[in-house]
């Protein structure tokens, strides 16, 4: 373990940034977005020289870490500020401060209209700061600090606009789910901190082996409701599509490529928890495989083009977390569907930012179409994120993707075969609900208003969509030659070379029926969108068509059976309150008032009523006198 | 002579003067009654000390005398003050503390 002495600046310097923009206000909305980008960049520059300054070193030197200070000392629960950079951070550190930067410059022109873009940037680098600490963190304790800083960050973005009350209510919703998750990962510190008397990975990792299955299975359990919450799957899914009610450059960084993918990481990292409970693997493998289908499905009736790439998100997020609940190989495959996910979702958000730049903040794709021809570099950018995302060979999502249909057949047995159902199905329900985004887009004949004038956005837009664009071709081949981003991970997360199990089926089988599956979505969304689309949704539709448009009915779900009986709850709670508890209260006062009343008529100022009162009193005495002693 | 009889005399008193206290308006009379009273409780102190044949309630008695002195002197000079303000010696008038 190597100590360094600059990991702090990866945090403080995106944190000074925006407590500077924001403690200086409007004196500093000339050129706040630029020294938020720089600071962004430079980051992005600390992270490049840590990573080869990583490449330099060997064995279990490359993991460097940096006690800040000491945060916590009682008693025995001692826990310090202290970062640790290995193998499994730098990739976050990269694709945080990459793809983030990136959407720095794309943010100066996209907000540039904007009142507030100052504060715009400020929260983005507030964001930053506080997802490096997540990733960052030697312990669970440090990540929760940096969990609830991209908590309160995403809070903030979603309701930047906050003056469009449903936006507002967007924000809260997503910070009410997420706090259901912090629960689940407060909980899981403290049964770690109960079972190891400690939180940091370290110390959790050296004491897994020898725990109990139970206590590692409660803290797995408590772990995947946290990464649940964090990363929109099912059951706490579905603040995600309210979510897109922040600007566009929002969604790609932080509920696309990096917030949203928090969870994820917190599996992986806690790697040493879930290899000892097959309990809670099973658990982490069905909530990404009910997830993964669910969000697909949404994503199949959405017009709204922000909010069919949110369920996009939350379905490819599915497959990061059905990855990681395949035992110790998933762990990197869930890595590298997470990293090119980052390039090509990102991209694809920034597109449709672009798309909307040009339509006057349009998002109804029922209102686009034909826009390829005059937004050519937009299409262009897109159609490649397009063809990562659906797994054409050999752009990016075909070999993170294709990694995961082939882990989820080799479970073995029925799981397997389930499992390795699901995934084929997810790919083909992508393929058809992405190709039906880019056909009422981009191709067609424009459905748009008269005043619409789509162009082509400015150079600050398209650079960071071509450059992610690359990322979208590139990345998935390069972290696959020689399985280069599965060995780098290999000492943090115990991953073997080979993908495990028992093979099912021969790889290359497994490869052509995914791709037959994409061909099958491809030429269904052809089939049924090449033609004319209505501009508004038909009414006439199906049963099913209705349940998925309602986001297969998940706020109703909420309000049955969360909301309405918590309202329930708390009524009564105020009505034992008012009656039981005020009411006892009351009628003690009452009783003492309405006897002083009684009483307080004896002093009536007459003389001689107070003298009979005395007469009789002494007699009462003397009887009472009389009849003890008889 | 039954000593008892004495006992019986100072009880008929005693009820004539608390009777007198509660029923009479007049605060000359009610100030009587409480004489009466004082009186009554001293029959009944001598008589109960020729009983147990000691001094101890003829020495009560003359506490009770110096005290029912003392009385007359301050509740004589409180009811010619309450006449003379209100030309009336009537208590029921006398009732201000109610309100």
């Amino acid at each position: 373990m190597t100590t360094s002495s600059h990991l702090v600046y990866l945090i403080a310097l995106p944190l000074i940034s925006a407590a500077l923009l924001l403690l200086l206000g409007r004196k500093t909305d000339k050129w706040g977005h630029i020294l938020a980008t720089l600071v962004s960049a430079s980051a992005f520059g600390i992270g490049v020289s840590e990573f080869f300054a990583m490449q330099g070193r060997t064995g279990d030197a490359r993991a460097a870490t940096q006690k800040i200070f000491s945060w916590i000392s009682v008693g025995t629960f001692k826990v310090d500020a202290s970062l640790l950079l290995d193998q499994l951070s730098i990739c976050f550190v990269l694709l945080i401060t990459g793809v983030g930067t990136l959407i720095h410059i794309y943010s100066i022109a996209y907000m540039s209209h904007d009142h507030d873009r100052r504060r715009f940037f400020a929260y983005l680098n507030l964001f930053i700061a506080a997802m490096l600490l997540l990733v960052l963190g030697d312990s669970y304790l440090n990540l929760y600090v940096g969990w609830e800083g991209v908590g309160l960050a995403s809070y903030l973005l979603i309701g930047f606009w906050n003056q469009k009350p449903a936006y507002a209510t967007a924000a809260k919703k997503a910070f009410v789910a997420n706090r259901v998750g912090d629960v689940g990962l407060s909980l899981a510190i403290m049964i770690a901190f109960a079972q190891f008397g400690t939180v940091t990975f370290a110390g959790v990792k050296a004491g897994a082996p020898h725990a109990s299955t139970a206590a590692l299975t409660a803290i797995g359990a408590m772990l995947l409701l946290a990464a649940a919450g964090k990363s929109a799957q099912f059951p706490l899914q579905s603040w995600l599509g309210d979510a897109m009610a922040g600007p566009t450059p929002v969604s790609a960084l932080i509920h696309a490529a990096t917030m949203v993918t928090a969870g994820v990481y917190l599996i992986t990292r806690s790697n040493f928890i879930f290899d000892g409970s097959s309990t809670a693997r099973l658990m982490v493998v069905i909530v990404g495989g009910i997830t993964l289908i669910f969000g697909a499905l949404i994503g199949t009736a959405k017009d709204d083009i922000k909010k069919a790439l949110a369920a996009s998100t939350m379905s490819q997020i599915g497959y990061m977390i059905l990855a990681s609940g395949l035992g110790p190989v998933g762990y990197a495959i869930a890595i590298m569907h997470l990293l090119t996910h980052g390039f090509f979702k990102a991209g694809m958000f920034l597109g449709a930012g672009s798309v909307m730049h040009g339509m006057d903040d349009e998002v109804n794709m029922r209102r686009y179409g034909g826009i390829g021809k005059l937004m050519p570099i937009t299409f262009a950018t897109f159609g490649l994120g397009y063809l990562a995302i659906i797994g054409v060979p050999p752009f990016a999502g075909f070999y993170s993707k294709d990694k995961i249909i082939e882990l989820a057949f080799n479970a073995g047995g029925t799981k397997g075969i389930i499992l390795g159902g699901a995934t084929l199905l997810g790919a083909a329900i992508t393929a058809f609900y992405m190709t039906r985004l880019i056909v009422m887009t981009f191709t067609g004949a424009k459905r748009w208003d008269e005043k619409a004038h789509p162009h082509e956005s400015p150079i600050l837009m398209w650079l960071p969509m071509a450059v992610l664009a690359v990322g979208s071709v590139a990345t998935g081949f390069l972290f696959n030659s020689g399985n280069s981003l599965v060995n780098w991970l290999a000492p943090v997360l115990n991953s073997r070379n080979e993908v495990g199990g028992e093979e099912l089926m021969k790889p290359i089988v497994v490869s052509a029926l995914a791709l037959l599956a994409v061909i099958i979505g491809v030429g269904i969304a052809v089939g049924m969108y090449r033609k004319e689309v209505p501009v508004v949704a038909p009414e006439k539709v199906s049963v099913f068509t209705r349940i998925v448009r309602k986001d297969l009915m998940q706020d109703a779900f909420n309000e049955a059976v969360l909301m309405r009986p918590g309202q329930k709850l708390t009524e009564g709670l105020v009505k034992t309150d008012y009656f039981a508890i005020d009411g006892l209260v009351r009628l003690v006062a009452g009783i003492f008032a309405s006897t002083s009343t009684a009483l307080r008529k004896i002093q009536n100022g007459y003389v001689r009523s107070y003298a009979l009162i005395m007469v009789g009193g002494a007699l009462a005495l003397i009887a009472t006198i009389w009849v003890v002693t008889l | 002579m039954d000593l008892s009889n004495y006992i019986y005399l100072s009880v008929i008193l005693f009820t004539i003067g608390a009777i007198g206290v509660v029923v009479r308006r007049n605060a000359i009379v009610v100030f009587m009654c409480i004489e009466l009273m004082l009186n009554a409780a001293n029959l009944a102190f001598v008589t109960f000390a020729r009983i147990n044949g000691n001094l101890d309630g003829q020495v009560a008695s003359f506490f009770t005398m110096v005290v029912a002195a003392c009385e007359v002197v301050v509740g004589l000079a409180i009811i010619v003050t309450i006449y003379r303000s209100r030309r009336s010696a009537s208590v029921d008038d006398a009732s201000l503390l109610k309100r």
